[in-house]
This record gives C-alpha cells, sequence and structure tokens, in this order.
C-alpha cells in the first residue's frame, strides 16, 4: 500500500518539471507580451498623453479614440502599405520561384549554384535600417547614382527620385524584394529538391513542356511552403517600419504616401499619445487577426 | 477555481495598469523648484548631448584633478565626481524624461545635478518646473553681469534666471568670396553687407546669381531660423493654439519663389548629404546662414582645404542664432556648493571664458572677453580669408532676440519644414501644405486643438 502511494507521488513530482521547464517561457510572455497587451487595449478607451513633461489622463473617454482614428487619413495609410507590401512581394514571390525552378534544373547544369544561393541570401543578412540609409545616401539628389546618370548623359538636371510618389515607393518596394528574397529562394528550392522527381520527369517524358511541368506538377505540390512565404511576408508587411521610416526621416514623404501604419503609430508616440495610439493598436490588432482566421481556414481546406 | 483564480488576476492586472498611469504628479510652472541645500553628495550628474560641454570642464574648470580612463567621470580636487550622461539629440530628451520621472525618488548620488539644455526645447523644461533658480545655490546678478542680457532673460521665469549659458550662437552669412566677386563684383563684407541688408536686396542679388549660373541658397530650410527668430510672438501662448507668424509666411513665400524661380538647390533640410555638399570647394552655392559653431567648425569641414580663404562673414538681412544652449540645475540636487562653483568658473569669470573663446574658437558668453578678443588687431580667421569674424558675432550676439522661444519650438520646426517640402516642391498646393502641417503638429502635440494661419 504505502509503496504503491510512494510510485504516485513520484509519478506526479516527475510531471511537475514539465511546468518547470516551460514555466520561463509563460513568465516571458507574460511579462513581455501579455501585460502590454492588455495595458494597450485598456489605454485605447483613455485620454492618455504628456505634455512637456506633465502627464495628462489618464481620464475614460470611452470610443472617442476610435472614432477620432476614423476621422483621419488611417485608410489612406492602410493603402500605403499595402502597395508596399504588394509591390515588394509580388515581384520577390514571382522571381523566387523562377530561380528555384532555375537552381534546382538538372539539366540547367548551372555551376556554383550554392554560391548564387549564398549571394542572394546575403542581402537579407543587412539590417533594414542600414539599407534605407544606404539607399538614401545612393538616390540622393547629389548621390552616386545621380552622378552616374548625369556623367552618363542619361539626364542633365538630377533626378529628384525622393520628391516623386512613384520613385520612393519603388525605391522602398525594391529595398523589401531584395532583402527576403533569399530566403524564399532557398526555402523554395530545398522543398522543390526534397519533392519525388518521378512525377516531374515522367511529366516531361511523356512530353509537357518544362514550364508546363513547373507550373501544373511541381507549383501545386509547393503550396505549404508558398502559404508559409505568404503569412510570414505579410505578417512583416503589416509591421512595415524601419525601411520607409529611415528612407523618408519619418515622414512618408512626399504628402505620406509612403507612410505605413506603424509609421503613423509612431507619429502619435512622439507626444507620448498612449491612448490614441493605444487604439491603432487595437486596429490593428483586429485586422491581423482577421487576416489570420481566413488564411489559417484557407491552409486548412487545402489540407483537406 | 481555476477560471475565477484567473479573472482575479486578470482583474488585479487591470488595477494594476490603472495605477500605474495616475501616479503622475501635476506641477505648474509658477512654484519654481528648491534646491536641497542640506549637505553635499559625493556625485554631480550632468546630462550633456554631445562633449563639448565635457571638454569644458575637463580643460577648463580648474578644480579638476583628474579624468578617468573611459572619460566617462571627472574628479575634482576634493574626491568629488563628476559623472558624464551623454545622449545624441535625437535621444537626449527620451532618456532625460526617463531620469526626470525618478529625480524625486532617487538616491541622492544618483540625482542629475546639471542639465544641458538646447534653445528649441529649453523651455518644454522650465515650464515643467524642473530647473532651480540660479539665485537659490547663491549665484546672485552681480555674478552674471558679465553675460549678455539676453541670453539671461531667454531663461528667466518669474523674475528668476533659472540658467546660464556658456557659449552664444549669434547668427551671421556665410558666402563664397569667389562666388560675391562674380555677382556682385566685391567680396569686400562690408560692400556685401550692404548689397544684402534687406530681404528685398537679398532676393535681387539671388536674381543676380541665377543670372551668372549660381544658386543663392543651398534649400528649404537655410533661411528658416532666419525668419523664425524673428516672429512677433512665441509658435503657442495658450498651450492649445499654434499661431503661425507673418514672419514664417515670408519664409513659405520666399522659399516657394526661390525655389520656382531657381535661386536654390532644392536641398529639402539642413544637415542632408545634399546640403553639405552645396557647401563644398565646387558647388555652386553662394552662401549659408550659419552660427558662430557652424562657420568654425561645420562649415570648415565640409568646405574642406581648397575652400580655405574663399569664405567670408556678413550680418546679412536679419539678426538670428541657431544653436543656443543653457546649463540648468535640475530641481533636488544634492550638490549646490559645488555647481555654484561649477557655473561661476564657466558662466561668469571672464579670464576662463577668454580662454576658452581664443583656444576652442567658440563665442562665449562674456560680452567683456568677446569684446576684446573682438578688438584684438589679431583676431580673424584664416578660413574666412583673414577677416576678423569675432567682431561681427559680437555685434549681433546683443541684438538675437529671445523673447519669443516656447516649449513647442522643436516640433513647429521640424513639422514646418517637413509639411511644406512638397509644397515647395510642387508636390502639392499651398493648403494642402497647411493641412499636412495642422495634422502632423495635432499628432505631436495632442493637447493642441487650433491652427491659426495669418491673413
Amino acid at each position: 500500500m504505502s509503496q504503491k502511494r510512494q510510485k504516485k507521488r513520484k509519478r506526479s513530482y516527475y510531471k511537475r518539471w514539465g511546468y518547470i521547464y516551460t514555466l520561463p517561457f509563460f513568465v516571458g510572455f507574460f511579462v513581455f507580451f501579455f501585460i502590454p497587451l492588455v495595458s494597450t487595449i485598456l489605454y485605447s478607451f483613455y485620454e492618455y498623453y504628456t505634455i512637456g513633461l506633465v502627464e495628462v489622463g489618464p481620464n475614460f473617454v470611452g470610443l472617442d479614440n476610435f472614432i477620432s482614428l476614423l476621422q483621419t487619413e488611417l485608410p489612406k495609410y492602410s493603402l500605403n502599405t499595402l502597395i508596399l507590401w504588394l509591390g515588394g512581394f509580388l515581384p520577390q514571390l514571382a522571381v523566387a520561384l523562377l530561380l528555384a525552378s532555375w537552381f534546382t534544373d538538372a539539366r540547367l547544369m548551372i555551376c556554383g549554384e550554392k554560391f548564387f544561393r549564398m549571394i542572394l541570401y546575403m542581402p537579407g543578412m543587412i539590417m533594414a535600417s542600414a539599407w534605407a540609409m544606404m539607399f538614401f545616401t545612393l538616390f540622393s539628389n547629389a548621390g552616386p547614382v545621380n552622378s552616374l546618370l548625369m556623367d552618363s548623359g542619361t539626364v542633365s538636371e538630377p533626378v529628384s527620385f525622393m520628391s516623386s510618389v512613384a520613385g520612393t515607393r519603388v525605391l522602398i518596394c525594391f529595398m523589401f524584394f531584395i532583402m527576403n528574397l533569399g530566403n524564399s529562394v532557398i526555402l523554395l528550392s530545398a522543398t522543390i529538391m526534397g519533392l519525388d522527381r518521378d512525377i516531374y520527369e515522367s511529366a516531361r517524358i511523356d512530353g509537357c513542356s518544362h514550364r508546363r511541368a513547373f507550373f501544373k506538377v511541381v507549383v501545386p505540390s509547393l503550396r505549404p511552403v508558398i502559404s508559409y512565404i505568404i503569412i510570414t511576408s505579410m505578417v512583416s508587411g503589416i509591421q512595415m517600419f524601419d525601411l520607409p521610416q529611415i528612407f523618408t526621416d519619418g515622414q512618408g514623404s512626399p504628402n505620406r504616401t509612403s507612410m505605413t501604419l506603424i509609421m503613423y503609430l509612431n507619429r502619435h508616440l512622439l507626444g507620448n499619445n498612449y491612448g490614441l495610439a493605444g487604439a491603432l493598436s487595437v486596429y490593428l490588432f483586429l485586422v491581423s487577426g482577421i487576416l489570420c482566421f481566413f488564411i489559417y481556414r484557407i491552409l486548412n481546406q487545402r489540407e483537406e | 477555481m481555476r477560471k475565477k483564480l484567473l479573472s482575479l488576476l486578470f482583474m488585479g492586472m487591470m488595477t494594476m495598469a490603472l495605477c500605474t498611469g495616475c501616479g503622475g504628479e501635476k506641477k505648474t510652472a509658477s512654484d519654481l523648484p528648491k534646491a536641497d541645500t542640506s549637505k553635499e553628495g559625493k556625485v554631480i550628474n550632468i546630462c550633456v548631448y554631445q562633449d563639448t560641454m565635457k571638454n569644458f570642464v575637463n580643460n577648463y574648470y580648474p578644480e579638476v584633478e583628474s579624468v578617468s580612463k573611459d572619460g566617462e567621470d571627472t574628479f575634482l580636487k576634493d574626491g568629488t565626481k563628476i559623472h558624464w550622461i551623454v545622449n545624441a539629440s535625437e535621444v537626449f530628451q527620451t532618456k532625460l524624461d526617463e531620469m526626470l520621472k525618478k529625480q524625486d525618488t532617487a538616491e541622492p548620488d544618483e540625482r542629475i545635478d546639471i542639465i544641458d539644455l538646447e534653445g528649441d526645447y529649453m523651455k518644454k523644461y522650465l515650464d515643467s518646473g524642473v530647473c532651480v533658480p540660479l539665485s537659490d545655490i547663491g549665484i546672485t546678478e552681480e555674478d552674471m553681469a558679465g553675460q549678455y542680457p539676453n541670453t539671461k532673460e531667454a531663461i528667466t521665469v518669474d523674475g528668476k534666471v533659472c540658467g546660464a549659458s556658456v557659449e552664444v550662437a549669434p547668427g551671421l552669412f556665410a558666402y563664397r568670396r569667389s562666388i560675391a566677386k562674380d555677382v556682385l563684383g566685391t567680396d569686400d563684407p562690408d560692400k556685401v553687407q550692404e548689397m544684402l541688408s534687406d530681404w528685398d536686396k537679398f532676393d535681387e542679388a539671388a536674381k543676380k546669381a541665377k543670372e551668372k549660373g549660381y544658386y543663392m541658397l543651398s534649400g528649404f530650410a537655410d533661411a528658416y531660423r532666419v525668419f523664425s527668430n524673428n516672429m512677433s510672438k512665441p509658435w503657442v501662448s495658450d498651450n492649445q493654439t499654434v499661431e503661425v507668424d507673418p514672419s514664417i509666411m515670408k519664409w513659405i513665400k520666399m522659399t516657394k519663389e526661390y525655389t520656382d524661380a531657381g535661386y536654390n538647390h532644392k536641398s529639402t533640410n539642413v544637415f542632408t548629404e545634399d546640403w553639405m555638399k552645396d557647401q563644398a570647394a565646387d558647388a555652386k552655392v553662394f552662401g549659408f546662414f550659419y552660427s558662430t559653431w557652424g562657420i568654425n567648425f561645420t562649415l570648415v569641414g565640409n568646405a574642406g582645404e581648397e575652400g580655405f580663404g574663399d569664405w567670408a562673414v556678413c550680418k546679412g538681412p536679419q539678426p538670428f542664432y541657431w544653436g543656443a544652449s543653457w546649463l540648468v540645475v535640475a530641481k533636488n540636487t544634492d550638490n549646490p556648493e559645488h555647481i555654484k562653483d561649477l557655473l561661476l568658473a564657466l558662466t561668469c569669470n571672464k579670464d576662463i571664458m577668454k580662454k576658452i573663446s581664443q583656444d576652442v574658437n567658440t563665442f562665449v558668453n562674456n560680452s567683456e572677453a568677446m569684446t576684446e578678443i573682438a578688438n584684438d588687431p589679431k583676431s580673424g580667421s584664416d578660413f574666412l580669408g583673414g577677416q576678423n569674424h569675432v567682431a561681427l558675432f559680437n555685434e549681433v550676439a546683443p541684438t538675437i532676440n529671445f523673447q519669443n522661444i516656447c516649449a513647442y519650438d522643436q516640433g513647429c520646426t521640424l513639422d514646418m519644414i517637413y509639411s511644406f517640402g512638397d509644397y515647395f516642391l510642387g508636390n502639392i498646393s499651398l493648403d494642402e501644405a497647411k493641412t499636412a502641417f495642422e495634422t502632423a503638429i495635432k499628432e505631436r502635440y495632442p493637447n493642441i486643438k487650433e491652427i491659426k494661419w495669418p491673413e
């Protein structure tokens, strides 16, 4: 009897270790994620900012922050974010698929394919802020790109890239594209190499063209990886901040056409406006939640 | 049971989060803070946004015994340590604000004792009741008699001076001698000044410069300080309304005209890559509005060796300053005696200040010392082709208008220059630019409800 009880106690003793080992994560999650999340949601219902060093509030104002945000140019900033993300992401996915198909095609016999893959991956290792600063210098009115264009006789006056909407957006999209390309190429080519080549080979033997075989046989098998790439890219797209922030000196210039949602959030932190910034964060949280829900459903459907 | 516990936890946390927000103490400017004069601490903490002040103290304060290897601490002869808290301009206020929140509760040796405040945000701290009047630590009006009176008026609250400047930053118009000869037919500073003495004449010179293939100014923000220092009222007087001054409207009008007519080189702001390159020897820009540090250090660096001797300075259309800073004593300081001695040495002692000015080529806040240097026939700058620029600075220094400094200067300046950049370039209309400024300023200062534009 006593032996049995001892055994039982021992088992429950081991069971406890599981909780203890996972405790650091839960403590970290609670302190650094849960508490800020709850307080952000809470503050979104309050008037709470500072004038100089003097704090105003928190005074409960109900939904005032949410309503006043709707009267701002929030749709414009959402559209900016979408444009900047898609402008970088769509070419990224297309080029990554192309390169992955080249790298894995045995018939092309590309030499030094590992080398190229490494080169492609390298831009992603540089900080976004460093990219933004480099491009800012490269494309400034007196920068090297303009000197090159003028010396070669292409233009007579320096091109003011950053004062045009298209110029700024294209450059930001290009940075986003080049930074994330390598990662997608590696993911896609690794998956393609892991695929069963037999189906592809037999399709080819049956007279199917390379392109057709790629789109009809390889791409459908890549769906889970492509979904993964879409989700991770969308998450970083919604959070796009450092590239346009540094590239436009926090202004989203010209005339806020490259101001993303998080940059707009950052504007409210200039005045420590926790109330309004909190409300904006809640909106973002909801939008991200809805998007995640849809993508999760689409993913699950495909698996079925 | 578990659910109950969880909900209890939730509620506790929410109340806690609520309470943290309620702790803010509200202060008005009228009740000035007091210094703790009971006993002296062992550490003097000084917050600065660049190394200049640290170098002044280390090199010229007679009580300094040694400096630690990492440069973070300076030891005085009586064993007291000065701890330097250096934060770059971009993060200076954020970090300072955090530290000041703990000022009332921190250990005496952890408290901030002196802060170096730039003119653009000095009023923010004055209005928040952070700065102790200098009379409280025993510095009298007589002690400060040598300082330029306007530098004292700028930092006076309720009749009490709350800070002191080591340097003054009067501004001048620095121009290229070679271009002036080509455009105006002379490079003599007096004659050039005559041709640039008001804005109409300045515009005329700009037209001539354009005809000869030069730009009068580099870009949009070049003349901003000259106009913003000559406003008739502060940006904000009631904590609710931004009143845009007619002087600012003049800057907008002039910059638009200059950009459309090609009188400027379209650099979008000061200290941008394009702006600095416009100061090089191969650039085509006539001149720059610059203050003391700008001419003695920034311009010299940007102009390079080839530009040496090709520059000169004149007063330009209106007096202005750029980048003045004040040393203030933080409330609850535990080192009033030491601070008094330090401030007396650096801001009131003519001999020490004169030595600083001569050694590092700066303009110190002591009219007697600066007049002596200005009248010294040996004074002159090789960079400016031998011109005695100190004499000119000395004429401008007492005429600077600090009256309209307010706590909103920095934000208004930044948002004004950024918001109107697109208008100058022709991307948006004047009304759109005004709306952009209104949006930006309301985001930055949530308490601002209205923006008034002059007719």
